[in-house]
């Protein structure tokens, strides 16, 4: 029995959240619903560790689905870089989940609880998915899945603030242009292979050689993720979906949407396209290199003038993001390991981010930054799990945000180019000033007379501290998480087909 | 003239092609460039439908059967892999599709229009209320 369990645990990781999430819809009530599918997160957050440990040695895991061989099969291949992605979605669902009680019972009516848990169930098989799978059309599937689970979760902000409704819709506009796209690159990639595996396609291309279609295809794919992962001028529909969605689903979201899309870049880069095609490296080079600087001062200028905690947050996000594409534009494996580690540090930091703005929105019934005067002394804990993610945001030592910044000025340095690694430290700045905005109304304005403001319930603070934790302790022993950053980066480019000259 | 009436053949023999460059552009145009919220999804329909005819067709094979098994061994069959992941694809659609016109009523039923315009103006002014909202209890 054990052993079956263990043959199928690729399987089972996604199949687990996709059964279990019309089940969860006929529980009944809110509160079992959330029982339901917080214990379904344990479990999927168990499995992704087991496949981690498994794959940790550089072994590749190869699921045949339904026992068809691959390549005609389906395949769900998981390496060191897809398990360390893995354990990132399912972590964060399990530390959300048990957050998102007292907040959604807080923002969604009785009534609608059940199919909010649904939805959430839906979302999370879908990222999943995306993260297993070794197909590529199959990653289209799963991204539509959690894509179109995350639209109806961010309209559900709608009880809070009806404008939820309009964001949600931008988003479905956007984020179908952009799955479209990535389909109609995968149709290129399929006209010149005939095949859909992802390790097939990435000989077939090599072999293949240079083609318009193939550079017709890489383009579509690279502005089809572009728009889901929020790349710099792709990034319109985010501000406003994780401004009005519900908190849960902000603090999953943002730790989990785009970087599973990054993940998905990534993998068609290198393992598909090849880690040396010629057509990739410039575009790498001239288009997101400059992209993604551009991404981390706009954004983070912008979020210095937000007048929402939330939405503050929400640049910074895209500013992140501009990170993490940096470190991809560098084509090095130090820089492909800051990406990657930053994958995981940023999660940490953003879901933590996020989730303190749900407590304060709990405590106060807003998200504005003016209603967080005086805070430091009605809600110390809160405010604390604030400055220290805050600082992890400004990539402060001791915390992981660091790290990333470290590695990514290393990769920089290392190819010479020094203006780059002092715009990464010049960037930073500005990420002090917007979490300064909140840190100064939270200790150094009074707090307004008569106001009533009690510290978030246990069951918000503990996963929120949970988060910090993290982001201190792989601040300091940072051996594991960039131990395993490193792995996944040498997976990548032995990944990819070094026939390209 | 032998190169014009290449080139004439090169345009008819991938008819199926430009029409699919045309429907997707059409669909594109209409998604961003329409007001109306349910005119939006009209074109992001016709973009996604775009898409179908291209996979189909490079699913055809000249002279090819529909893919299902005769006996008849020298029988060229069309590719049908490409059918079965439009068929999907029209799922995904659906689901799209349908998923947006709820926003749509949604959106009808708490502001009383669908025109963007008017739902930025209407937003806004929101917006404004909140901010004056915000300093007034300074």
């Amino acid at each position: 029995m054990l052993a079956m369990i263990e043959a199928n645990l690729p399987a089972l990781q996604v199949v687990l959240p996709l059964i279990a999430a019309p089940l969860c819809a006929m529980l009944g009530t809110g509160r079992r619903a959330w029982a339901f599918a917080t214990l379904v997160s344990f479990v999927a957050f168990a499995i992704a560790i087991s496949l981690f440990i498994a794959t940790m040695g550089g072994t590749i895991i190869s699921y045949e689905m339904g026992g068809w061989a691959p390549p005609i099969g389906i395949e769900y291949r998981v390496d060191t870089l897809n398990a360390f992605v893995l354990v990132i979605v399912s972590g964060m669902a399990a530390l959300v989940l048990p957050y998102a009680r007292r907040i959604v019972d807080y923002e969604i009516p009785a009534e609608r609880q059940v199919l909010f848990y649904t939805a959430f169930l839906l979302c999370l098989t879908g990222l999943l998915g995306v993260t297993i799978t070794g197909d590529a059309f199959n990653v289209f599937v799963f991204l539509e899945i959690s894509s179109l689970s995350t639209y109806a979760l961010i309209a559900s902000g709608a009880w809070r603030n009806k404008r939820a409704l309009t964001a949600s819709y931008n988003y479905l506009i956007m984020g179908t242009i952009g799955a479209t796209f990535f389909v109609i690159g995968i149709g290129m990639l399929y006209m010149i292979t005939g095949t859909l595996n992802m390790a097939d396609l990435g000989e077939k291309i090599a072999a293949h050689g240079d083609s318009r279609t193939l550079r017709t295809g890489f383009v579509f794919i690279l502005i089809g993720i572009g728009l889901k992962l929020a790349m710099f001028p792709l990034h319109l529909w985010l501000p406003n979906a994780y401004t009005f969605a519900p908190s849960a689903v902000t603090a999953f979201v943002a730790a989990t949407a785009t970087k599973v899309a990054v993940y998905v870049l990534l993998r068609f880069m290198f393992t598909i396209f090849g880690f040396d095609y010629a057509f990739q490296a410039a575009t790498l080079e001239n288009v997101v290199l400059p992209l993604a600087i551009v991404a981390m001062f706009a954004a983070s200028l912008v979020a210095i003038f937000q007048d929402d905690l939330k939405r503050m947050l929400a640049y910074s996000s895209i500013a992140q993001i501009g990170y993490i594409l940096l470190g991809l534009a560098f084509l090095t494996h130090t820089g492909l390991t800051a990406s990657i580690v930053h994958l995981f540090n940023h999660a940490v930091t953003k879901g933590a981010l996020f989730m303190v703005a749900g407590c304060f929105i709990y405590a106060t019934g807003s998200s504005s930054i003016t209603s967080l005067r005086g805070i430091g002394r009605d809600m110390p804990w809160t405010t604390a799990a604030f400055v220290i993610s805050g600082f992890s945001l400004i990539g402060l030592p001791l915390t992981v945000g660091f790290i990333s910044k470290w590695y990514l000025v290393q990769a920089a340095i290392e190819l010479g180019w020094w203006p780059v690694a002092l715009l990464i430290m010049g960037s930073s700045l500005l990420a002090i000033v917007y979490i300064w905005r909140v840190v100064e109304q939270a200790y150094l304005q009074p707090a307004p007379e008569g106001a009533v403001r009690r510290e978030a319930p246990l069951s918000m603070l503990v996963p929120t501290w949970i988060l910090v934790g993290l982001s201190v302790w792989f601040g300091v022993s940072a051996t594991m998480t960039v131990g395993a950053a490193s792995r996944a980066a040498t997976s990548l480019i032995s990944s990819s087909q070094i026939m390209w000259q | 003239m032998s190169e014009l009436v290449l080139d004439l053949e090169f345009i008819v023999g991938h008819y199926n092609y430009w029409m699919f460059v045309i429907l997707m552009m059409t669909g594109l145009y209409v998604t961003v460039s329409r007001g109306n919220l349910v005119k939006k999804i009209v074109g992001l329909n016709i973009f996604q439908t775009s898409v179908f005819m291209l996979y189909i067709s490079m699913g055809k094979i000249i002279g090819g059967t529909a893919p299902i098994l005769i006996d008849d061994p020298d029988a060229v069959y069309s590719n049908p892999l490409p059918h079965v992941l439009i068929l999907t694809a029209i799922v995904v659609g659906i689901a799209t599709t349908a998923l947006g016109l709820a926003l749509v009523v949604r959106i009808r039923e708490t502001y009383g229009t669908i025109e963007e315009d008017e739902l930025l103006v209407l937003e806004h002014e929101m917006e404004f209320a909140e901010a004056v909202q915000g300093g007034g209890s300074r």
